[in-house]
């Protein structure tokens, strides 16, 4: 069977979430392999929350939220950009490959790049292959 | 009698401290950390190279700091835990007198400034054979990467020797041992011991002073601090923070500037 990649997409309420929104009532079409969780606020995007996300299946995901200035709450996207920074070096730093990971500012105005966001990223995803290594790293 | 088991013995006769927080003679040739309550006992002190344990961590663990107001021996490490635990407002000034040592020199810091100035001069440096096992684990291919962090995930059994031993892991619950909702698993596995270290490398960045001592305490020879080390040098490069230098020093985690680097956000 063909590989279809799971995708979970964080995104923060007002700017990503409203921007699929948008795309859904423009009606362009995207892929359907992603499932959005929608937060408050970029800055609660927890690291944490993708490693869980890795060790429950997802093969890839999207980190989205208001572009720099834009924020509902001034300042979370900035605190979360600083957070994901380190997040990805040390992800690579233990091997855990980041390219499955697309960070991506989505205002409520960019329905289009939205889905250009998604196809992009499920596409990549697909040309990796499964994520195995962290699912399965109890027993290698 | 050293200068530094004089200094303590003079300042503990004075009444100014009420206990000497040092090291001492060990087993096997090991030292321990010493807790010194009258004037006779300094001579038990000792500074060597051997003495690489973190005692900041004793200025506000419950049964030590209910010794009273300790003066505390501190090589560099030390030095930079006690100004950190300063700036994220765990201790203040007047709480301990540091004993800041180099070789047989011992300096008596009674205030921050006097604090700050040793710790300008004395330009602390990450450990070098640190930086070579960072350098040399960055030299690797992911996969390879993987394979060597996987294989010490494995070999970690969850004693938490390596958060007992940090001066900086000072949070009366910790998120590992949180249950409601339980983010980590309680049990040894690779997964969970991968999360466990990501959160405590995570909760560490922008804070860790690179003493090296939750990798040295390891009872299975982890070499844990290599994680938070590498954040450490990571904020360094890329925030230009420094830790554990000044008592008005942020973390660069809880600030931001709005053109901070994002080359990699699309
Ligand atoms: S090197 Fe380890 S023990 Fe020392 S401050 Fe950093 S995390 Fe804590
Ligand atoms: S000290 Fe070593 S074995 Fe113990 S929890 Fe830390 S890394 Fe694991």
């Amino acid at each position: 069977m063909d590989f279809e990649p799971k995708i979970v997409a964080f995104v923060c309420n007002w700017c990503t979430y409203a921007g699929a929104d948008l795309t859904g009532t423009s009606r362009i079409k995207y892929a359907p392999n992603v499932k959005m969780i929608r937060f408050p606020c970029t800055g609660r995007i927890d690291f944490m929350l993708l490693m869980k996300a890795f060790a429950n299946g997802a093969d890839g995901m999207i980190v989205s939220g208001c572009h720099p200035n834009d924020c509902h709450y001034t300042s979370g996207n900035f605190h979360a950009r600083r957070r994901w920074t380190v997040f990805r070096s040390l992800l690579e730093f233990m091997g855990v490959d980041t390219e499955r990971i697309a960070f991506t500012w989505v205002s409520a105005a960019e329905g289009a790049k939205w889905a250009d966001v998604v196809n992009s990223t499920v596409e990549k995803v697909r040309a990796l292959g499964p994520c195995e290594a962290y699912k399965n790293a109890d027993y290698e | 009698m050293s200068k530094l088991q004089d200094t303590a013995r003079s300042l503990l006769d004075a009444g100014e401290v009420k206990v000497a927080i040092g090291y001492g003679e060990g087993s096997v040739g090991r030292v321990r950390p010493l807790f010194v309550t009258d004037a006779a006992g300094a001579q038990g002190l000792i500074y060597d190279g051997r003495c690489t344990q973190n005692l900041a961590v004793y200025t506000y663990k419950k049964e030590t700091a209910a010794m009273g107001k300790p003066a505390v021996t501190a090589g560099v490490a030390t030095m930079r835990a006690l100004m950190r635990l300063v700036a994220e407002r765990q201790l203040r000034e007047g709480d301990f007198i540091a004993l800041a040592v180099v070789g047989d020199e011992v300096t008596v810091c009674r205030t921050l400034s006097e604090m700050e100035n040793w710790l300008a001069a004395a330009a602390p440096k990450p450990r070098e054979a640190d930086m070579e096992m960072i350098a040399r684990i960055e030299a690797m291919t992911p996969a390879e990467r993987w394979a060597f962090w996987r294989g010490e995930m494995d070999r970690c059994f969850r004693c938490y020797a390596c958060r007992q031993a940090c001066p900086l892991c000072y949070c009366t619950q910790c998120t590992v041992e949180v249950n409601q909702p339980q983010w980590i698993p309680v049990g040894a596995t690779v997964q969970g011991n991968l999360e466990w270290h990501a959160m405590r490398a995570m909760h560490l960045a922008g804070r860790c002073i690179e003493c090296g001592q939750c990798g040295d305490a390891c009872p299975v020879d982890i070499p844990i601090h290599l994680l938070t080390v590498k954040l450490a040098a990571d904020v360094r490069n890329v925030y230009g923070a420094a830790t554990g230098m000044a008592r008005d020093e942020t973390c660069a985690m809880s600030i931001f500037k709005p053109d901070d680097r994002e080359n990699f956000i699309g």
